[in-house]
């Protein structure tokens, strides 16, 4: 019998790492079940204020994500919910599930906040980290999803105050906690990580002393939306610090606690929180940023280190503080320190601790419940060649809970899990999601403008202060307004009914509702037109209610007046619109992976699991890229018997077409469609179609010039010295190495983010083959993050000696007779110490291929300007290019561990598997177009689409602008700019604009 | 009403819709109060706003024009239609000063979806300034346009 498989997929955890993945699974084709702890999705990012490097405002980015999952059809979201049970095997799972009461009916409640702002009751909020309060009845932040109420039972006095207020009828005193059994194939498990107890740390005083904060206190202080607006403010007094010290290492790299590891993130986001301060305090504000090793190991991270050294004059202790003391009086606090091997002591208004990550709590249970393996430190068990993989098939992980990590790679692993959990059940894709279906669309062309207006009172939340029913007289009068009337709730699902019968009753074409937001209602109410007949886009909103009645409460005569005035504005909008059609473009389902290394070829297995089928094209005869000159693995395993697997799996599949000896050289086309020239070293060339491009086309090696590499045959690099390790050609009784070779240099600033661990790689390897030889590494920061930290340690304790220097003291190689001498400064003992060692170890760079300019221009996408591919966001967008349907993988992004290749081919992978696994693609249908007769052909709007969507072509002698309109987003800018006025931006053209800024300011003048 | 001070001013703003549309929607969630002086016209990105808009916005009597969008230099959700807004905002209130208008009643600002006190701040800021300023000098007659 045919083993039974579920096309569903279980998430547990929605955070961003949860979202990604949830995001990319339902887009893909399968149902997904978003579970989460917390009454709303968004985790920790939520919380934050700002993100690096980018200083992006995280609720900016994060909230389109959030929107987009709360709306997904195939999306089910189980908030308050926690699995208690799971029975049967990959592919087919049977999940219990519980899900904690919230005491108010989902389906009911709207979001409006009327109760909470009746409710007596004050309790602390714990979304703002406890600095501020809420009521009883609370939802987390304002763009909760799902933006539902919950009734806090331990500070609630029952007063039924919100039971009378509710116009919905949501409050449900007695409702109980439920259970649901859940039938999935896989499942995704990002619960994130706890964020470490400061109190276990009392030599800082936290929880003693008021002016001793978390950094995740911090970044609620620095938000806008936070518990002081956005101001700095210290809690004993409410003044503005003028000095602050941020302690990194709290609960990290810390054996006392038994937390070694390294928290991975905490580095950058210290020296961001230093940043933003500083961007937010009025007067001058020192920061001080105390650590032991600036782990800014990331894609351009060192920039950022620098910039807040030099833009931002932060100053970087390298110390480990004692402990904290306070002055009583003044509630300052004294940092006990030694720097340069004195002891100091220095006062701060304020210190910031950045706490680590911790596995999340009650992890242990949910091992249990799943039957997986944690390792040491209570996170996930994994291993470097399935790093999103747990030790029980069909169950996978991604994000902090795997080990702790950054947002981008939380999200990149995100997409990667996503593609494991779709691999067990790609054959049930489409089974379990739901596809609706709309009555034929009416031509409405030839009909006059009939409008309905419909204007809601929110509950009281509109009608409490904006005259809602004068608004409705109001709008009668104004000329094409076929019918007008008010709604307690216009959002509620009867008035959608009321809403579609009154279009019938009265001919409407074109509908307005006047009630809140159009970025979280919009598309309910497109529906609603839509399954009336109507096209969507003969819709408009306008918001009386974020724009009106909230905030000009005391003031209902002038928020009436300036209700009608924007409803009126919004109908001249209307009577101009016109029904847009959403191109619908076909899609080729083949990939195309450019680079046969191990994260290309895992790119192109992982789409050949989902059925694709992929032309992988690699330069050499053979392949297998970077991975075939590493000999060992950090963490022990056999790269050489990994790679021979994976290349076999490869060459399997009868879903790979192999391309050796050679290289893409034209790319065409857009998403969906692209058309490829593939030519090979024997001058023979191919076309080929493909839907989607992934880039996987690696990094190379710096060549050193440094410390007489090349002119002394005891000087070698690390991956040299590996070859002979392995060879058994090495001998030696000292060996130097000397990290940062050709990274953190003038020219190429930034890390290069493996050579750390290259190096403890190989002195471990040293010390376990020959224990005798004596190893000294020169470091600039040991950048062994995450897990690596372990090996640090172990290092360490078998006496490898780790021998800080700056770029100010340089180590110094000399050739003396044959015999290689180094010197360099010990800043402990503060001397300068001669070796002759017999190697010298240089850790070179990872640097960009130098071929990545030829591959950027033939795809158009960009590079930084280190050389790298630049993805379409670092934060959120980490293997997508703002061109749709060309990703990116592997080194080509940024130097990288295979580990983190491999979670980012999967990843790749998942998201391209997103676009072909569709017949169609329905683009945007508010579009730019272009009127032929008026264009000039200036080219001023080519040169300015950020998405190269305009192209000329020429016709009859004339050259003229076209729209591809598979790759204009909306935008309108080449609109505003074109002088001809020959392009119209759909549903925002000029005409429908001159016509709102002629409404809002003047009235009506009746014919 | 041409009295300065003693008039209330007609604000028009274009919003881009991913942050300062935003920014104006986290100002009525949170309730911040602020003057009822602007009328806010949606366009999805500050690179919109063509400069006839908002030319057209003072020929119709607005006492001032807010073009508000994504902060530089890479909140922008189209790339960089900010740079766009920016450039072209800068070159109208050339052209504005020509026509006799301030360009002190132009403003462009940056507003990000977490920000609903600043967009609160920009609000009665430009309100105060504005009515110092006094009405838009091209309503003749006691305010109304010719």
């Amino acid at each position: 019998m045919a083993e039974v498989k579920v096309g569903a997929v279980l998430v547990v955890g929605g955070g961003v790492a949860g979202i990604q993945a949830a995001l990319d699974l339902a887009d893909s084709g399968f149902k997904v079940y978003l579970l989460d702890q917390s009454p709303s999705i968004g985790g920790v990012m939520a919380r934050l204020d700002k993100t690096f490097p980018t200083n992006d405002c995280s609720m900016c980015i994060l909230a389109p994500k959030l929107v987009a999952t709360g709306r997904h059809p195939n999306i089910n979201l189980i908030t308050k919910g926690e699995l208690i049970e799971l029975n049967g095997k990959a592919g087919n799972f049977e999940a219990r599930v519980r899900k904690q009461s919230r005491y108010i009916n989902e389906s009911k409640c709207n979001g409006c906040g009327l109760c909470a702002q009746k409710c007596p009751i004050e309790a602390v909020d714990t979304f703002n980290e406890n600095l501020s309060s809420r009521s009883a009845i609370y939802v987390d932040y304002p763009q909760a999803v799902p933006l539902k109420f919950t009734i806090d039972r331990e500070k609630c006095i029952g007063c039924r105050t919100c039971q009378e207020i509710c116009k919905t009828k949501a409050i449900e005193y007695d409702q109980q906690d439920s259970e649901t059994v859940l039938k999935i194939g896989s499942i995704i498990l990002a619960p994130g990580f706890e964020p470490f107890d400061a109190t276990q740390k009392s030599e800082y005083g936290y929880g003693r002393y008021l002016n001793v904060v978390t950094s995740l206190e911090f970044e609620r202080i620095l938000s806008a939306s936070g518990p002081y607006g956005g101001l700095v403010l210290r809690s004993s007094d409410g003044e503005i610090p003028k000095k602050i010290a941020f302690i990194q290492c709290v609960g990290s790299r810390d054996a006392q606690i038994g937390n070694n590891y390294c928290s991975a993130a905490c580095c950058m986001y210290g020296i961001k929180e230093a940043i933003i301060a500083k961007e937010h305090v009025p007067i001058k504000l020192s920061c001080s940023i105390f650590y032991i090793d600036i782990r800014s190991y990331g894609k351009e991270f060192d920039d950022y280190y620098s910039r807040a050294q030099e833009e931002y004059n932060i100053r970087f202790v390298r110390s480990r503080p004692a402990r904290i003391t306070e002055d009583p009086r003044t509630n300052n606090l004294y940092l006990h320190y030694v720097e340069d091997g004195d002891p100091r002591i220095e006062e701060f208004d304020m210190v910031v601790l950045s706490i680590g990550m911790q596995a999340p709590k009650n992890v242990e249970t949910l091992a249990k419940v799943l039957g997986i393996q944690l390792n040491g430190y209570n996170f996930c068990q994994t291993s470097v060649f399935s790093p999103v993989e747990t030790s029980k098939p069909g169950i996978f992980v991604c994000g902090a809970f795997a080990a702790p990590k950054d947002i981008p790679e939380s999200v990149a692993q995100a997409s990667g899990a996503a593609a494991k959990a779709i691999a067990v059940i790609a054959s049930e894709r489409g089974k379990e999601i739901v596809e609706k279906e709309y009555k034929p669309e009416r031509d409405v062309s030839q009909e006059e403008p009939r409008i309905g207006v419909f204007v809601c009172h929110c509950g009281i939340n509109i009608g409490g202060v904006v005259n809602v029913l004068e608004v409705v007289e109001y709008v009668k009068k104004l000329s094409n307004v076929a019918y007008a009337e008010a709604n307690l709730y216009t959002c509620s699902q009867d008035t959608q009914g009321i809403i579609r019968e009154r279009i019938e009753e009265h001919d409407l074409n074109r509908v307005i509702v006047a009630s809140c937001t159009p970025r979280t209602h919009e598309p309910l109410f497109r529906e609603t037109v839509q399954e009336a007949g109507l096209n969507p886009y003969l819709f408009e909103m306008v918001n009386i209610r974020d724009q009106c009645s909230w905030v000009h409460m005391h003031q209902p005569k002038e928020a009436t007046g300036k209700a009608k005035e924007l409803v009126r504005s919004v109908i001249a909008k209307a009577r101009l619109l016109k029904p847009l059609k959403k191109p619908i473009i076909k899609v080729t389902p083949i990939g195309l992976v450019l680079g046969g290394g191990v994260s290309g070829m895992t790119a192109a297995l992982e789409l050949a699991k989902q059925g694709f089928e992929i032309h992988l094209v690699e330069r050499e005869k053979r392949l297998g890229g970077h991975l075939r000159q590493i000999r060992y693995m950090l963490e022990g395993r056999n790269p050489a018997e990994y790679l021979a697997l994976l290349i076999e799996e490869v060459m399997k599949n009868k879903k790979i077409r192999i391309h050796l000896n050679a290289e893409v050289t034209e790319v065409n086309g857009f998403v969906g469609n692209f058309k490829s020239k593939i030519s090979y070293d024997n001058g023979e060339e191919k076309e080929v179609e493909n839907g989607i491009v992934i880039i996987a086309t690696g990094a190379t090696e710096y060549k050193p010039v440094e410390y007489l590499y090349g002119k002394s045959s005891g000087v070698m690099t690390q991956r040299e010295l590996e070859e002979k390790l392995a060879e058994g050609e090495f001998k030696a009784e000292t060996v130097v190495m000397i990290q940062c070779i050709g990274a953190r240099t003038e020219a190429q600033p930034n890390c290069a983010r493996i050579c750390c661990g290259e190096a403890l790689k190989n002195a471990l390897k040293i010390k376990e083959i020959y224990p005798e030889t004596e190893v000294y590494v020169l470091y600039k920061d040991m950048r062994s993050y995450g897990f690596k930290e372990d090996y640090y340690r172990e290092a360490s304790a078998k006496g490898v000696l780790f021998i800080n220097y700056t770029d100010d003291k340089k180590p110094k190689v000399t050739n003396k007779n044959g015999k290689l001498e180094i010197t360099f400064w010990e800043p402990i003992i503060n001397e300068e110490i001669t070796l002759e060692p017999d190697v010298i170890a240089l850790s070179v760079a990872t640097i960009p291929n130098p071929d990545n300019k030829r591959t950027a221009e033939m795809v158009k996408v960009p590079l930084t300007k280190d050389g790298f591919f630049l993805e379409a966001h670092m934060k959120l967008r980490p293997v997508d290019f703002q061109t749709d349907g060309i990703f990116l993988c592997g080194m080509a992004h940024s130097p990288k561990f295979v580990d983190e290749s491999l979670a980012q081919a999967c990843a790749a992978a998942a998201r391209a598997g997103t676009i072909i696994c569709k017949k169609t693609l329905e683009m945007e249908g508010a579009i730019a177009h272009v009127d032929e007769n008026f264009c000039g052909g200036c080219r001023i709007c080519e040169n300015l689409c950020p998405y190269r969507a305009i192209e000329m072509k020429e016709k009859d002698g004339e050259v003229t602008a076209h729209i591809i309109e598979a790759l204009c987003k909306g935008c309108g800018i080449c609109g505003a700019a074109c002088p001809t006025k020959a392009i119209t931006m759909g549903h925002f053209t000029n005409e429908e604009i001159m016509a709102q800024v002629k409404a809002t300011l003047l009235e009506e003048v009746k014919a | 009403m041409n009295e300065k001070g003693n008039f209330e001013p007609k604000i028009v703003g274009f919003l881009c819709n991913w942050c300062a549309y935003a920014g104006a929607d986290l100002a009525g969630v949170s309730r911040i109060q602020y003057a009822p002086n602007i009328r806010i016209i949606r366009v999805m990105c500050s690179g919109r706003v063509d400069p006839v808009f908002i030319l057209e916005a003072f020929k119709d009597g607005a006492d001032a024009v807010l073009v508000a969008g994504c902060h530089l230099p890479s909140d922008c959700h189209y790339i960089n239609g900010n740079y766009k807004a920016q450039a072209r905002v800068a070159l109208l209130k050339k052209v504005l000063e020509n026509f006799g208008i301030e360009p002190e009643r132009l403003r462009l600002e940056w507003v990000s979806a977490s920000e609903g006190d600043k967009f609160a701040n920009i609000m009665n800021d430009m309100v105060e300034q504005i009515k110092r300023l006094g009405p838009n000098p091209m309503k003749k007659d006691g305010g109304k346009i010719s």
